[in-house]
C-alpha cells in the first residue's frame, strides 16, 4: 500500500462515513420532522438515549452480531469498558424497563445515529440515522396492529414508492424446535439456513431430527406469499398450540387493513435474535433490501429489572431519504440590503409564513445574482411586494 | 427493470442452465461464446440474461442489479450468501473442492504434526475455515488462478482448488489429499425481488425446480 500524504488527503473521511451536504440534509431534515410529527400524533412520546453506555448495559439481551458490531472504547473516567450505540431498540427498552417504570401502556419513539462496526447488510454506510417506535406493555396482537400501522403511515408520510410489508413469527421456529428437542447450537444453523431459505442444507441440517418436526422445518421456507401460505402452513405444521396461535395472529394481521401489500414469509426469522413473535419487514420496488425491520422482543427489559411485553419498528432514514422522490431544495426570495422599516416588516411576514428569504449584505450586491432564488423584493408604489426573477 | 434479470457465468454454468431455461420455456437469442454483448435477450421480452464473472454472480444478486443469478457452491461459500435466498441446488457444474499436494508429500503426516502448512488458494475463506475445523495452523497465500504452480515453484505445500477430472493436477504431478466438499450450482434470488416479483419468479423456481428433479429421476 503506498503510503497516503497526510497534507493531500487530509480531507478523507472514514470508509463507510460521509458529510451530509446541504440537498441532501435539507431532505433528510423534512422526513425527520414529518416522521417524529406523525409519531407524535399517534401518541407515541420521544425519548433521547445516549450516544455511548457501559458496554455490559448495551449488549445486554441482544446477541452475538450486535456485539460484532458495536464500535468499543475505554471510560477514561472510571476505566470501564464503553460501547457507541449500533441500535437504540435495546436502550429504548432500557428506558421503558428501568426509568418510566409505568404501570400501563407506554409509546416512544426516536430518531439519531448509530454506529456500526461493519456496515449491516446492503448499506455502504457506518453511520445510519435510525428512526423507529416502540410499544410497550401490552401483549396483545392489537398492539404489533398499531405498531404495523403506523409503518404503514410512516411509508406513506416518506412517500416510499410501492411500499410492501412482509410478516413472519420466530414463535412458529421456537415451538418447533423446542418441540423436538434440538440444542442451541443446531438451532442457530438452522436459523441461518432458513434465513436464506437454503433448502438443500436444511435437508442436510433436519436429517436427524425425528417427525413430525422434520417435514414442519423443511415446509418453512414454502410459506411464503399471499395470505394462502398462512393455508399452506396450516396443513404441514404440527398441532400445538403454540403454533396454531401464532397463525392465528398473523391471519389477524392480513385482516388489518393499511393501506399497504402484505405478504408472508414464515421462514423470515430477522433480527438481531432478540425477537420473540411477529417479525415484519418493508420493503420497497426502488431498494434491493429490506427499508424497515420490527416486531415483537418481549421480555429484552428483564435485564433491566423489568420484562415486559414489547414490539416496534425502526428504519435506516438515509437510506429511506434515497428513495422518495421530494424537492431537495426550497427555492428562496432575494432581498435587498434592508434600508427602511417596511422592507424589514415585508421579509419578517415572509419568514413567518415559512419563506425563505435571502437578505443582500450590501447595497452593491446583485440581489438577481443570489443563488437559488426564483423570486426578489422590489418596491413598487411604495410597497415591497415579491415579483419572479426571470431568466437572464 | 420490471421484466426478471437472470445473473450468470459463461462456459460450463451457462451451458449446462440452457437445459434448465428451455424447461422454463426460456431462450436467449444470442450465444455468449460469439457475441461480445454482455447483456442477453431471450425468446420473452420479460427475461434477460447477464453475463458476469463466476465470482461477481452473488454481488450483481444481493444488490438486486439481478433478480436471479446461478453461482457455485464455492463462489457462495467465498461470499459468504449475505442477503441472497439460495433455494435450489440445480446440480450442474459438478466438481469437487479439493487440498492437493505434490506427489510424495507426506500430508498426513504435515496435518497431524500441526505443522504450519503453507496454503495457496483463490478460496481463501472456505480454506481458513477448513483447517480451522482441523485444528491445522496454515499460512494462506491467495491467488487468482494457476494454482497448481505454487507446490511446484516453492510457494506454497499445498493448493485448495476445485477439481473436475483430476487432469491439471496429473498434468503437474500433484495429487488429491483430500476432498473438501462437493460442489455443485445453486440457484440465488435477490431478497426483495422474491417478495416483490414474486408472480414472475414462482413460474420460474417451480420449471427449474421440477427440471432438476427430473434430471435426478
Amino acid at each position: 500500500m503506498p503510503v497516503l500524504s497526510p497534507s493531500s488527503r487530509r480531507w478523507l473521511l472514514p470508509e463507510g462515513i460521509e458529510d451530509v451536504l446541504p440537498q441532501e440534509a435539507c431532505r433528510l431534515e423534512m422526513l425527520r420532522r414529518r416522521l417524529l410529527d406523525l409519531f407524535r400524533a399517534h401518541g407515541y412520546e420521544l425519548v433521547q438515549p445516549p450516544l455511548l453506555e457501559y458496554l455490559d448495559s448495551l449488549l445486554t439481551g441482544t446477541g452475538r452480531d450486535m456485539d460484532l458490531r458495536t464500535v468499543k472504547l475505554v471510560d477514561q473516567l472510571s476505566g470501564r469498558s464503553m460501547g457507541v450505540r449500533a441500535d437504540i431498540t435495546p436502550q429504548v427498552a432500557r428506558i421503558d424497563a428501568h426509568l418510566l417504570n409505568r404501570p400501563g401502556v407506554t409509546r416512544l419513539c426516536y430518531c439519531g445515529s448509530v454506529l456500526h462496526a461493519v456496515p449491516a447488510g446492503l448499506s455502504a454506510t457506518r453511520e445510519p440515522l435510525q428512526i423507529g417506535a416502540e410499544l410497550y406493555g401490552y401483549g396483545g396482537i392489537e398492539a404489533d396492529v398499531d405498531i404495523l400501522r403506523l409503518l404503514a403511515a410512516a411509508l406513506a408520510a416518506a412517500g416510499v414508492p410501492s411500499p410492501r410489508l412482509d410478516v413472519g413469527h420466530v414463535g412458529l421456529f421456537r415451538a418447533l424446535t423446542a418441540r423436538a428437542g434440538i440444542h442451541a447450537e443446531l438451532e442457530e444453523e438452522l436459523f441461518g439456513v432458513l434465513e436464506a431459505k437454503d433448502v438443500p442444507t436444511l435437508r442436510e441440517l433436519v436429517a436427524g431430527v425425528a417427525e413430525p418436526v422434520r417435514s414442519a422445518l423443511l415446509a418453512l421456507p414454502e410459506c411464503y406469499g399471499g395470505v394462502e401460505a398462512l393455508d399452506v402452513a396450516a396443513q404441514a405444521l404440527p398441532a400445538d398450540p403454540e403454533i396454531s396461535a401464532a397463525l392465528d395472529e398473523l391471519r389477524f394481521l392480513a385482516r388489518v387493513p393499511n393501506g399497504v401489500p402484505v405478504g408472508f414469509d414464515l421462514a423470515d426469522l430477522r433480527g438481531y435474535h432478540y425477537h420473540s413473535g411477529v417479525v415484519f419487514a418493508a420493503y420497497s420496488g426502488a431498494h434491493p433490501g429490506a427499508i424497515a425491520l420490527g416486531g415483537r422482543y418481549d421480555h429484552v427489559g428483564a435485564a433491566f429489572g423489568r420484562g415486559r411485553a414489547a414490539t416496534g419498528f425502526s428504519m435506516d432514514l438515509r437510506a429511506v431519504a434515497g428513495l422518495v422522490d421530494m424537492p431537495a431544495r426550497e427555492l428562496a426570495i432575494a432581498a435587498p440590503r434592508l434600508v427602511d422599516a417596511a422592507l424589514e416588516e415585508a421579509v419578517a411576514v415572509l419568514r413567518s409564513q415559512g419563506e425563505v428569504v435571502i437578505v443582500a449584505l450590501s447595497t452593491h450586491e446583485d440581489v438577481h445574482a443570489q443563488e437559488g432564488c426564483d423570486r426578489r423584493l422590489e418596491r413598487r408604489d411604495g410597497r415591497w411586494v415579491v415579483v419572479p426573477i426571470q431568466g437572464e | 427493470m420490471n421484466g426478471i434479470t437472470l445473473a450468470l457465468s459463461k462456459g460450463r454454468i451457462f451451458d449446462e442452465t440452457l437445459p434448465l431455461l428451455a424447461a422454463a420455456g426460456i431462450e436467449p437469442t444470442d450465444d455468449p461464446e460469439t457475441s461480445r454483448k454482455l447483456i442477453l435477450g431471450t425468446n420473452r421480452d420479460d427475461v434477460r440474461l447477464v453475463i458476469v464473472r463466476a465470482s461477481d454472480v452473488p454481488t450483481y444478486v444481493q444488490y438486486g442489479a439481478a433478480d436471479l443469478g446461478i453461482a457455485g457452491k464455492d463462489v457462495l461459500l467465498e461470499h459468504g450468501g449475505a442477503g441472497l435466498y439460495q433455494p435450489l441446488d440445480l446440480r450442474i457444474a459438478r466438481c469437487r473442492l479439493c487440498v492437493a499436494a505434490p506427489v510424495g508429500f507426506d500430508y498426513a503426516a504435515a496435518v497431524r504434526q500441526g505443522a504450519r502448512l503453507r496454503v495457496a488458494t483463490k478460496y481463501i475463506h472456505t480454506a481458513r475455515e477448513h483447517f480451522a475445523a482441523k485444528g491445522v495452523h496454515v499460512d494462506l497465500i491467495k491467488l487468482y488462478g494457476s494454482m497448481e504452480l505454487a507446490p511446484l515453484v516453492g510457494l506454497a505445500d499445498a493448493i485448495v482448488d476445485l477439481v473436475s477430472s483430476g487432469g491439471t493436477l496429473r498434468a503437474n504431478n500433484l495429487q488429491e489429499v483430500e476432498e473438501i466438499m462437493p460442489i455443485s450450482s445453486r440457484l440465488i434470488v435477490n431478497q426483495a425481488a422474491l417478495k416483490l416479483k414474486r408472480a414472475l419468479l414462482q413460474p420460474l423456481l417451480d420449471a427449474f425446480a421440477g427440471a432438476v428433479a427430473g434430471a435426478a429421476a
